[in-house]
């Protein structure tokens, strides 16, 4: 318990200072790099070092190149939407998260399993 | 196209704005380790590039842009929406950069340092982002 409410806090204060960073930043389409930035990764990779070890965080970084091409396709479909088909924010990037999940679980299991 | 550093912007962000974003870092940080715990690291490392935090930062500048635009007298603006579809775009952008990172730590992390590793990580991602976003900017690619 006291390991996941450690790795809740660490988690939380580091994508806020990334999204506190891009907050501050103009124009919008450079803050939007820090949209993606390697925040929960970060967190993740340093606690999982630190308990497991550098050999099982390198497995999960190997995944991770998966998950981030999948956010790649996610954003581009969320811009898409917004800008061309007017949807709002809030609806187009929650329903576009089922994109990142079939493009993530799809590698997962066609190339990573 | 100029690149600007606005401290200002900070103290208009509400605290609960930064509260939703703590509890959704946290929360997705606690769910990949949960994860990874009970599929194993394979499964466990694609949610290292979760966008979990990404729908309420791009929600939160759709409002902000138009909350400034209906003070400015605006009330029916397309500025917001298309602030956030800027900031998607930046982020399809960035997301090329997170990739780099990730190999950078598959490809180093058993070999070397861990902090040495993390820095580089960090600096390609920041290298490879900066550079997809000036190269989409220059004139020889419109």
């Amino acid at each position: 318990m006291i390991q996941l409410t450690f790795r809740f806090i660490v988690g939380g204060l580091i994508v806020s200072l990334f999204a506190a960073i891009s907050d501050a930043l103009k124009p919008k389409s450079f803050a939007g790099l820090f949209g993606a930035a390697p925040s929960v990764a970060l967190a993740t990779l340093g606690l999982t070092i630190l308990t497991v070890g550098k050999a099982y965080a390198a497995i999960e970084a190997r995944s991770m190149i998966a998950g981030a091409l999948s956010f790649c396709l996610y954003a581009a479909l969320c811009s898409h939407l917004m800008m061309r088909n007017k949807v709002h924010a809030a609806p187009a990037t929650i329903s576009s998260l089922v994109l990142w999940l079939i493009c993530a679980l799809g590698t997962w299991a066609i190339v990573l399993r | 196209m100029e690149v600007n550093f606005d401290f200002s912007t900070l103290a208009k962000i509400k605290w609960y704005e930064y509260g939703i974003r703590f509890l959704l870092g946290g929360a997705i940080t606690v769910v990949a380790g949960l994860l990874a715990k009970q599929f194993g690291p394979v499964l466990g490392g694609l949610f290292l590039a979760f966008p979990a935090i990404f729908p309420a930062g791009a929600t939160l500048v759709e409002k902000h842009e138009r909350e400034k635009k209906q003070k400015a007298g605006i009330t029916n603006s397309i500025r917001g929406r298309q602030a956030a579809a800027l900031d998607a775009r930046g982020a399809a952008m960035g997301s090329i950069g997170l990739a780099c990172f990730a190999i950078v730590v598959w490809k180093l992390l058993p070999l070397w340092n861990t902090g040495l590793v993390f820095f580089m990580a960090v600096g390609i991602w920041l290298a490879a982002s900066v550079l997809i976003w000036r190269v989409s900017k220059s004139h020889w690619w419109r």
